[in-house]
C-alpha cells in the first residue's frame, strides 16, 4: 500500500445522522428560499405594469436573498466546527402511511457554500442582465425566471430530504427549459430547450428509481436516515443507487452519455448560459454526488463508474471544444469538460470530495466571467457568435479583454490564479491510489489540462487578438468576404455589464489563494466530506506540477502560434477527420438519434398503427360483421307469404324427424 | 286392411296441401291447399276416434269444420278486398312487408 | 233420397271391424277405390293451371271423404262434410273464382329463387315423414264405434258436444257470428260518388248524343239467323250496330256475303236485283 486512503467516515457518519436544530437566526432559513420565489411570483403575476421596475426588484430579490446567506454564514463561522450541521423543519408535508416526508432544510457547509455561490453570482449576473436584456421588451419575464431559478437552484441545495431535492431539481430543470427557449418565437430555440428538457428527464428517472430504492430499502428518503444508515445495506442496493444517481447527475451536469444537450442550450440567453449552464445548475450533479458520499463509499462499484464518467466526459468535452467555432459553444464544451474533472474528484472518495466542490467554485466564479465577457463581445459585434468573424478586439474592448483574460487564465490553471488551486489538486488525488488506477486517472487528467489550455487559449486569442477578421469600414483588406459583410462597431459595453465582469475577475484571481490558505476551505467543508489524511500519489508532487505546468504551457504556446501568429480562415477548412467529428460533437446527437429516437419514433408509429389498425378495426370489424350479418339475414324477410311458409315448412320437417330420429 | 291406412292417405293428403300451399301463387288456390290439409287433419281425427272407439275425435272434427268455414269466409273477403285494390290475386304480390 | 240410400248402403258395407281390429273386405275395397281418386284429384289441385279445376279437384277429394267418413261410423260427419264443406264452403271458392277472375292463371315460371325445389323436397320430405311417423306407431286394437254409437252416431256426437264440450261450442258459435259481422265489414265498399239512378243514367246518355232506341238485332236470314251476321238497312248495306260489340273486336263477325251465297236467286223475276 503506498497510499492510505483514509476516511473518517464513522464522524462523518455520524454527525449526519444526528445533527441539531436550527435556532437563532439560522431558523430564518426559509428566507432564503421564499424571498427570490416571492419575487418571482410577483413578477410573473403583475403582467405589464411591472415592466418599469420589475427588473429591480429581481435584482433586489437575488441580493437579499445574498444578505440572508452571508449573515447566516457568520452565524455558522461563529460556532464550533462540531456544530455546523444543522437542521430546520418547517413543516409536514407527507403523511402517507408508512412513508413521512417533512419539508425541512439541512444548513451545513455543504449547503451554504452552494448558496453562497449562488446567490452571490447570482445577483452579479441580475445586474448584468438589466443592461444586456434592456432591449428585449420581455425582459420582467426574464428577470422571474431568474429569480424563480435561484429559488429553485436553493431549494436543491438546502433540502434535508432526497424528496426535497428533487423538487428543486426538477424546479431547475423547469426554469432552464423556460430560459433556453426564452426567445421561443425563433423556433431552432424552442427546440433547444426541448432537447435540454428531455435530456434532463432521462435523469431525473434516475433519481426517481433511486427515490424508490431507498424507499423500498429504507422506508424513508431523508439525508439523516438514508445517508446514516448506509452501514447496515448490502452492497448491491448501495450500488443501485449509486449508479441511479450517477444517471441523475449526468443529466442535469451533462457529463456523458447525456451532454448532448449543453451545447445547444447556448441558444438561451447569454446571461442564462453563464448563471444556469456554468455556474449552478450544471453543478448540481456534483453536489449530488457529493451529498450521497456515504452511499458511494459504501458501493466502490458505483464510485468507480463516476470516476471513469468524468474521465470520459474531460477528454469528450476538451475535444470538442477544439473545433467549436461558436464563441459560446466553446465555453459550453469547456464547461462539460472541468464539470467532468468535478465528477471524477468526486469519484475519488473522501480525497477528492473537497477539491471537487473548491473546484466547482472557483470554476462558478471564472466561467460565469467568461461567459458574461463572451456576452460583452456579443454585444458590442451585433449578437454574432462566430469566432472567426472577431479577432484583434483587445483595442476596442479593453475592459472586457482584462477580464476575459483574467478568467483564461484561472481556467488554465496558473499560478496564482484561483483555477491552479484546485486543480491542481485534482490532478495530485488522481494519481493516489494502487494498480492502473491512478495512471489512468492521472494521465487523463493531465491530458484533460494541457488539452484546456489549448482550446481556451483558441478561443482567447482568436477573439481578442490576431488580425481584424471584420469589416470596420475604414481598411482596405484584401478578404472580399470580410469586405462585402456588414460594417461593424464594437464598443465596450455599459457599466451595469462590465462591473459584475470586474468583480467575478477578481474572484477568479484571488479566491483560489486565499482559500486555499492554511486549508481553510477543506477544514470548512470536513463536517460533511470527512476529513482526509495525508495521501501520497504515485509519483512527486512536484513532478505533477511541473508536468502540468508544462502542458499548459505547450497548449497555450500551441494555440498562440496557430491563432495569434498566423492568419485564421474565416472560412471554417475542411479539417482532418478529428474536427469534423468534434465539430459535430463527435456524434452524439446522430448516436442519441439512432439510438433512442428512431427506435422510440418507430414504436410509437407501430403504436399508432396498432391502435388503428388492431383496435379501431377490431371494433369496426366487429360492427360491420354485425351489419353484414344483418344484412344477410334481411335476405330471409323477402316479404313474400311464400316464403314464409316455406320456411315454416322446413322447420316442421326438420322438428318431426328430430323427434322421429330420437324415438328409432 | 288395418285402420293405418286412413292415416296414411291422410298424411299424403296433408303434404300435398302443404306442397300446393309453398308452390301456387294464386292466392284462392293456396287457401284451397289450407282446406285440403284441414280436410287430411279431419280424415285422420275420424280414424283415430274410431281406432279408440271414443267419439271426441268426431266432436273435433265437427268443430275443426266449423272453424273452417269461418275461416274461409274471413279469408275469401280479404282476397276479394285485396283483389278490388290491387287487380291481382296473386300471392306474391302482397309483399310490402319485406325489408 | 239417394244420399240416404248411399248413407245407408255405404253404413252397411263398412261397419263392423273385426275382432282384430281389421276392417271388412268391402270397406278395403272402398277405401282402396277411393283412394287414389283422392290422390290424383289432390295432385289436381297442385298442378291444375287454371284455378277452377283446381276447385274441381278439391271438391272431388272432399265428397270421397264424406264417402269415408261414412265408411268409418261418422255418418253425421259425412253429411256434414257434403252439407257445410263441399256445399257451402267450395261454393264459396268458386263464387270467388268468378269474382276475380277465371281466367286468371298461374305462369309456370317461379319468381322466388329456390321455391320451387324447397316447395317439391320438402314436400315429399314431409309426406314421407308423416307416413313413416304414422307407420312405425303401434296403436291399440281398434275398438270401433259400436258401443260409442249405440244410440245412433249423431246422438253419440251430440251428447258429447252439449256435454264434454259445451263451452267450445258455444265459443265456435260466436266465432261464426264473428265471421258473419267480419265479412259484411270487409266487404263494404263506400261510396265515394252519390249512386247514380236510372233517370241520371238516361238523361246522360242523351246529354251525350248516343241513340235512345235500343240497338237493331243481328240479321235474320232463311238460312241463318245467327247473332254473328248484320242485318241490312234499306239500302241494302250491312248495319255495324247490329252486332255484338265482343263479336266486332274479337273478329268473329261474319260477312253477309257468306250467308247471301246460300240464297238462291228467286225463281221468277222481280224488278229488285239482289245485290249481294
Amino acid at each position: 500500500m503506498t497510499s492510505s486512503i483514509a476516511t473518517h467516515l464513522p464522524a462523518a457518519v455520524a454527525m449526519a445522522s444526528a445533527p441539531a436544530s436550527a435556532d437563532g437566526f439560522l431558523a430564518l432559513a426559509w428566507l432564503l428560499v421564499a424571498l427570490p420565489l416571492a419575487g418571482s411570483a410577483i413578477l410573473l403575476l403583475a403582467g405589464r405594469r411591472a415592466d418599469p421596475w420589475g427588473h429591480w426588484l429581481g435584482v433586489f430579490a437575488s441580493a437579499a436573498s445574498f444578505v440572508v446567506g452571508l449573515v447566516m454564514l457568520i452565524v455558522v463561522l461563529g460556532r464550533g466546527s462540531g456544530d455546523r450541521v444543522v437542521d430546520l423543519r418547517l413543516f409536514r408535508w407527507l403523511p402517507a402511511g408508512h412513508l413521512n416526508v417533512d419539508v425541512g432544510l439541512r444548513i451545513d457547509p455543504l449547503s451554504l457554500t452552494f448558496v453562497l455561490l449562488v446567490t452571490f453570482v447570482g445577483t452579479l449576473i441580475h445586474v448584468y442582465s438589466v443592461a444586456y436584456m434592456e432591449h428585449d421588451g420581455d425582459r420582467r419575464r426574464f428577470f422571474a425566471f431568474l429569480n424563480l431559478f435561484v429559488a429553485a437552484m436553493l431549494l436543491l441545495v438546502l433540502a434535508d430530504s432526497f424528496l426535497l431535492l428533487f423538487v428543486g431539481w426538477e424546479g431547475v430543470g423547469l426554469v432552464s427549459y423556460l430560459l433556453i427557449g426564452f426567445w421561443f418565437q425563433h423556433t431552432p430555440n424552442a427546440v433547444a430547450a426541448k432537447k435540454a428538457f428531455i435530456a434532463n428527464r432521462i435523469g431525473d428517472m434516475g433519481l426517481l428509481i433511486a427515490l424508490m430504492i431507498m424507499f423500498a430499502t429504507y422506508g424513508a428518503v431523508d439525508f439523516s436516515t438514508v445517508l446514516g444508515g448506509a452501514a447496515g445495506v448490502s452492497e448491491g442496493t448501495l450500488t443501485a443507487i449509486g449508479l441511479m444517481l450517477l444517471l441523475a447527475a449526468c443529466g442535469k451536469s451533462a457529463q456523458f452519455p447525456l451532454q448532448s444537450w449543453l451545447g445547444d442550450a447556448m441558444a438561451g440567453p447569454t446571461p442564462v448560459s453563464a448563471l444556469i449552464h456554468a455556474a449552478t445548475m450544471v453543478t448540481a450533479g456534483v453536489y449530488l454526488v457529493v451529498r450521497a458520499g456515504p452511499i458511494y463509499e459504501a458501493a466502490p462499484t458505483a464510485q468507480l463508474v463516476v470516476v471513469i464518467v468524468g474521465a470520459i466526459t474531460l477528454l469528450f468535452g476538451a475535444v470538442i471544444g477544439c473545433a467549436k467555432d461558436d464563441i459560446k459553444k466553446a465555453l459550453a464544451a469547456s464547461t462539460m469538460s472541468q464539470i467532468g474533472y468535478m465528477f471524477l474528484a468526486a469519484g475519488l472518495g473522501p480525497i477528492g470530495y473537497a477539491f471537487a466542490i473548491f473546484q466547482l467554485v472557483t470554476h462558478g466564479f471564472f466561467k460565469a466571467g467568461l461567459f458574461l465577457g463572451a456576452g460583452s463581445v456579443m454585444h458590442g459585434m451585433d449578437e454574432q457568435v462566430d469566432m472567426r468573424n472577431f479577432g484583434g478586439l483587445h483595442r476596442y474592448m479593453r475592459i472586457t479583454w482584462i477580464t476575459f483574460g483574467l478568467g483564461w487564465l484561472a481556467i488554465l490553471g496558473v499560478p496564482p490564479f484561483s483555477g491552479f488551486w484546485s486543480k491542481d489538486k485534482i490532478i495530485e488525488a488522481a494519481f493516489v491510489g494502487e494498480g492502473w488506477r491512478p495512471w489512468v486517472f492521472g494521465s487523463v487528467a493531465l491530458l484533460g489540462a494541457g488539452l484546456t489550455a489549448f482550446y481556451m487559449s483558441r478561443v482567447f486569442f482568436m477573439t481578442f487578438h490576431g488580425e481584424k477578421r471584420w469589416n470596420d469600414g475604414h481598411s482596405a483588406t484584401p478578404d472580399t468576404t470580410i469586405a462585402r459583410s456588414a460594417v461593424q462597431h464594437p464598443h465596450e459595453s455599459p457599466r451595469l455589464m462590465t462591473w459584475p465582469m470586474i468583480v467575478l475577475a477578481a474572484g477568479s484571481v484571488a479566491l483560489g489563494g486565499l482559500l486555499s490558505i492554511g486549508g481553510a476551505f477543506t477544514s470548512w467543508l470536513e463536517p460533511v466530506t470527512g476529513g482526509v489524511e495525508e495521501h501520497v500519489p504515485v509519483l512527486p508532487v512536484w513532478l505533477l506540477i511541473t508536468l502540468t505546468l508544462g502542458l499548459v504551457v505547450a497548449g497555450l504556446w500551441l494555440a498562440w502560434r496557430q491563432y495569434s501568429q498566423a492568419p485564421v480562415p474565416v472560412v471554417a477548412p475542411a479539417g482532418s477527420v478529428l474536427t469534423r467529428a468534434a465539430r459535430k460533437d463527435l456524434y452524439q446527437d446522430g448516436v442519441n438519434d439512432g439510438l433512442l429516437v428512431q427506435p422510440g419514433q418507430y414504436l410509437t408509429r407501430s403504436l399508432v398503427y396498432g391502435d388503428r389498425a388492431v383496435i379501431d378495426g377490431a371494433v369496426g370489424g366487429l360492427g360491420r360483421v354485425m351489419v353484414r350479418l344483418g344484412e344477410a339475414t334481411r335476405r330471409w324477410q323477402t316479404g313474400y307469404v311464400r316464403s314464409y311458409a316455406a320456411t315454416m315448412t322446413i322447420g316442421v320437417v326438420a322438428l318431426v324427424a328430430v323427434v322421429l330420429a330420437t324415438q328409432i | 286392411m288395418s285402420l293405418t291406412n286412413y292415416l296414411v292417405l291422410a298424411s299424403i293428403l296433408f303434404a300435398i296441401g302443404a306442397t300446393t300451399v309453398l308452390l301456387r301463387r294464386n292466392a284462392i288456390v293456396v287457401f284451397m291447399g289450407v282446406e285440403l290439409m284441414l280436410n287430411a287433419a279431419n280424415l285422420m281425427l275420424v280414424t283415430f276416434a274410431r281406432i279408440h272407439g271414443d267419439l271426441s275425435g268426431q266432436v273435433m272434427a265437427f268443430f275443426v269444420m266449423v272453424v273452417a268455414a269461418a275461416e274461409v269466409v274471413i279469408g275469401l273477403a280479404i282476397i276479394v278486398q285485396i283483389f278490388r285494390t290491387r287487380r291481382s290475386a296473386s300471392v306474391d304480390d302482397v309483399n310490402l312487408l319485406k325489408s | 233420397m239417394t244420399a240416404s240410400t248411399v248413407v245407408t248402403v255405404l253404413h252397411g258395407v263398412a261397419a263392423a271391424l273385426t275382432d282384430a281390429g281389421r276392417t271388412s273386405a268391402g270397406e278395403a275395397a272402398l277405401f282402396w277405390l277411393l283412394a287414389p281418386i283422392m290422390v290424383i284429384a289432390a295432385l289436381g289441385l297442385l298442378f291444375a293451371r287454371k284455378a277452377v279445376y283446381a276447385a274441381v279437384g278439391v271438391v272431388a277429394v272432399m265428397i270421397s271423404l264424406a264417402f269415408l267418413y261414412v265408411a268409418q261410423d261418422a255418418p253425421f260427419l259425412g253429411v256434414v262434410q257434403v252439407v257445410v264443406y263441399t256445399g257451402a264452403i267450395m261454393m264459396l271458392f268458386l263464387f270467388v273464382l268468378m269474382l276475380v277472375g277465371v281466367d286468371a292463371s298461374d305462369s309456370l315460371t317461379e319468381t322466388l329463387r329456390g321455391q320451387r325445389w324447397i316447395g317439391i323436397g320438402f314436400g315429399i320430405g314431409l309426406g314421407a315423414l308423416l307416413v313413416s311417423v304414422v307407420v312405425r306407431a303401434t296403436f291399440p286394437a281398434a275398438v270401433g264405434l259400436e258401443k260409442a254409437n249405440a244410440d245412433s252416431n249423431p246422438v253419440g256426437v251430440a251428447r258429447l258436444v252439449f256435454g264434454d264440450f259445451i263451452f267450445a261450442f258455444e265459443v265456435v258459435g260466436v266465432l261464426l257470428v264473428t265471421a258473419a259481422l267480419g265479412a259484411l265489414v270487409l266487404t263494404h265498399r263506400q261510396r265515394l260518388v252519390r249512386r247514380i239512378g236510372q233517370k241520371e243514367r238516361a238523361d246522360a246518355r242523351v246529354a251525350a248524343g248516343g241513340s235512345l232506341t235500343p240497338l237493331p238485332a243481328p240479321g235474320v236470314y232463311a238460312r241463318s239467323n245467327a247473332m254473328d251476321v248484320p242485318a241490312l238497312d234499306p239500302t241494302g248495306a250491312p248495319i255495324e250496330s247490329s252486332v255484338s260489340r265482343v263479336l266486332r273486336i274479337r273478329g268473329q263477325e261474319r260477312e253477309f256475303g257468306v250467308v247471301a251465297a246460300q240464297i238462291e236467286p228467286p225463281a221468277t223475276g222481280s224488278d229488285r236485283e239482289v245485290t249481294p
